[in-house]
């Protein structure tokens, strides 16, 4: 379940952009699979949606595991 | 209600089926263009609604909200805020939100909601929606937003028939609300009352990506795929393009003799209007069967996922997971790839696509490159399975590849630039391609390359006819005539440039109406030599009379210069901008000189 998105700076684009999307407090949240390369970028639903994200995207997210 | 037409703007999510709905709606009713100074489509439509009443629609980019991350989404801002210059404020918003993501797309409505403008919701896909066990109460959320809902399914006849038939009556401009609510509790709040769910995802987009987004299975479909479309555009389209050639040649032949009175005309007619004009239409069977892939992965929703896997690849050199299509296609021909790279959302990824697109080699290089090699190496085996002028032939494909991601490293190192570049990228559902919105998308492609760059090209077609062929050969000329006209003379001027890299004067004339396309080059070679078009006897000109030196510097000339005004024309109206074109023509005239005078010195001290 999602917690918070934190902002890297002041005006963090990528963490508000996130925040619209649906990462917000007592969302859920899954990590589903990952690039072939490395393991980037990461493939994340989040509400009924599916994003790839980046791990640089990915890390701005503060999640907190449910049992 | 007034007469007057009723201007209005479609808006919504990305993936919510927005373009369909407008497809649905206008037809073939459609304007494309760009917004005023920047690369951004403008999409216009007309249709009329129950009543007939006359209706202007704009089709506005996908946004996700109006916090704008691209200049996609700036223009949908503004010109719902009623300040883009040029765009009337729209009379009524229609938003578009997909039934089955409403979590997402709600929020966007809800904001969309606080300019307290008169708008309508489409819930569109309630096909789908309806599928899946989602079941909606219409009148609940109507009330809940205080906006009028409409049911719409764009890929079906009659889908819009209610949007339609809703715009006759008064839309009010939406009830105001607070404007520092938090929109994620609402949107859960309306969803709670008036929406169930049974899952949360279709499980047919759980078995698909399962398989195509798995790191091994995923990847030998995605590899799969790639060959067939570059199979396709390479192979498929050289029938129909040798078509359009033999009936343009035909026609010029065939109209060629009812001038002959008049020589110059004639040529005119022949050489250069009839030449020229199937010089752009040529292009044609490779970009329309490069865009019917593109669409169809693009509307299915496999093309965001062939970005995600390739994307950490692409991201080591500066390019993201959508630079990879545009410079698979620039194989064939860089025209279609540029004109592909519409895909990619970030401005600055775009642009080095673009840029490194070029050095793809084009099909239109082979004929140069087997003509070179086939005259200067030996055919020979080299350990024991290889041939010596394959492997020559390869190494030019890799040169150009290898340059490329230079290239693109290069540039992101210099870029002033340097915030993040996002992926961010969302994963829609997959659909099956609707054939109304594959027909339209062709066609817009084609009218777009016909009248931006075909244009263009047949405007220089014209001028390199006017290069060859004035002034005319004075009487009793003993040299080939394009050896006494402008073109010539242009030649030998550009000689004492190309001296040194050891291009002989024949080469050099060779070069300006190879500028039209490179293979015409080879034949132009041959007028040159005076060969009338006989291009084996060229080969055995090449492999008598030019060093292999001089050989091997044409041959890696031709890896990087920018031989092809078609391409440059395109660059001109994919980036709106010539500075683009002046830098490219600069980067790759510079690296072409530099390797060719490498290579030339290099051949001159081995030998």
């Amino acid at each position: 379940m999602v917690r918070q998105v934190e902002p890297r700076s002041d005006a963090d684009p990528v963490a508000r952009r996130l925040r619209d999307l649906g990462f917000v407090d007592g969302e859920p949240v899954r990590v589903l699979g990952q690039g072939p390369f490395g393991g980037d970028p990461l493939l994340v639903q989040v509400g009924y949606t599916r994003f790839a994200l980046r791990r640089a995207e990915a890390s701005r997210v503060i999640v907190e595991a449910l049992a | 209600m007034t007469a007057a037409t009723l201007n209005l703007a479609l808006v919504g999510n990305p993936n919510c089926g927005k373009t369909a709905l407008f497809n649905l709606l206008t037809g073939a009713r459609q304007k494309v263009a760009n917004y005023a100074g920047v690369t951004v489509e403008r999409k216009e439509g007309r249709f009329d609604t129950a009543a007939g009443r006359n209706v202007r629609v704009l089709d506005l980019p996908g946004t996700y909200s109006f916090d704008a991350a691209s200049p996609d989404e700036v223009i949908t801002r503004d010109v719902c805020l009623g300040a883009f210059p040029g765009e009337p404020i729209p009379d009524v918003i229609i938003c578009v939100a997909d039934a089955t993501n409403l979590r997402l797309h709600l929020r966007f409505v809800l904001e969309l909601k606080r300019l307290g403008r008169p708008m309508l919701l489409a819930l569109n896909m309630m096909d789908a929606a309806r599928r899946r066990g989602i079941a909606i109460d219409v009148a609940a959320l109507e009330r809940r937003l205080g906006i009028p809902v409409v049911e719409t399914v764009a890929v079906q006849r009659g889908g819009a028939d209610a949007l339609r038939a809703r715009l006759d009556a008064a839309i009010a401009p939406a009830p105001m609300t607070t404007v520092d609510a938090d929109l994620h509790a609402e949107v859960r709040d309306i969803l709670a009352a008036a929406v169930t769910m049974p899952s949360r995802t279709a499980a047919t987009d759980d078995a698909l990506d399962r398989v195509l987004l798995h790191p091994v299975l995923g990847f030998a479909v995605l590899i799969v795929l790639m060959f067939l479309i570059f199979q396709a555009v390479f192979s498929w389209a050289t029938p129909l393009m040798d078509g359009i050639e033999a009936a343009f040649g035909a026609f010029g032949e065939w109209i060629g003799p009812a001038l002959a009175s008049m020589p110059l005309l004639q040529s005119l007619v022949v050489d250069g209007a009839i030449a020229g004009i199937g010089g752009v239409l040529v292009f044609l069977p490779q970009i329309l069967i490069l865009f019917l892939f593109i669409l169809v992965l693009e509307e299915s929703g496999y093309l965001p996922r062939a970005a995600f896997l390739l994307d950490r690849l692409m991201l080591k050199v500066g390019l993201t997971g959508r630079s990879f299509i545009p410079l698979l296609s620039s194989f064939a021909c860089a025209i279609p790839g540029i004109m592909a790279t519409r895909s990619i959302q970030d401005p600055r990824d775009r642009l080095t696509t673009i840029l490194i697109a070029p050095l793809m080699t084009c099909s239109a290089r082979l004929p140069v490159y087997t003509l070179l090699i086939a005259a200067i190496i030996p055919e020979r085996t080299v350990a024991g399975v290889f041939n010596l002028q394959g492997i020559v032939l390869f190494s030019l494909y890799v040169g150009g590849i290898v340059s490329a991601l230079a290239v693109a490293w290069v540039i992101k190192r210099l870029r002033k630039d340097k915030s993040e570049h996002n992926l961010l990228m969302e994963l829609p559902s997959y659909r099956v391609p609707h054939p109304r919105d594959l027909a339209i998308g062709l066609w817009e492609r084609a009218m777009i390359f016909l009248k931006r760059v075909g244009g263009i090209i047949l405007a220089l077609s014209v001028i390199l006819w006017f290069l060859s062929t004035f002034p005319a050969p004075p009487e009793g000329a003993t040299l080939p005539a394009i050896d006494y006209s402008l073109a010539g003379r242009l030649g030998h001027v550009l000689h004492a440039i190309f001296a040194p890299i050891g291009f002989n004067w024949q080469i050099c004339i060779a070069l300006v109406p190879g500028l039209y396309a490179r293979e015409v080059a080879v034949s132009s070679l041959a007028t040159v030599y005076a060969l009338g078009g006989n291009e084996e006897a060229l080969g055995a000109i090449v492999a008598s009379e030019w060093t292999l030196a001089t050989s091997l510097s044409l041959l890696v000339w031709y890896v990087f210069a920018p031989m092809c005004l078609s391409t440059l024309a395109t660059v001109r109206r994919e980036t709106n901008s010539w500075k683009q074109v002046w830098i490219m023509t600069a980067y790759l005239f510079g690296l072409a000189y530099l390797a060719s005078f490498i290579t030339y010195r290099l051949a001159l001290g081995l030998s």
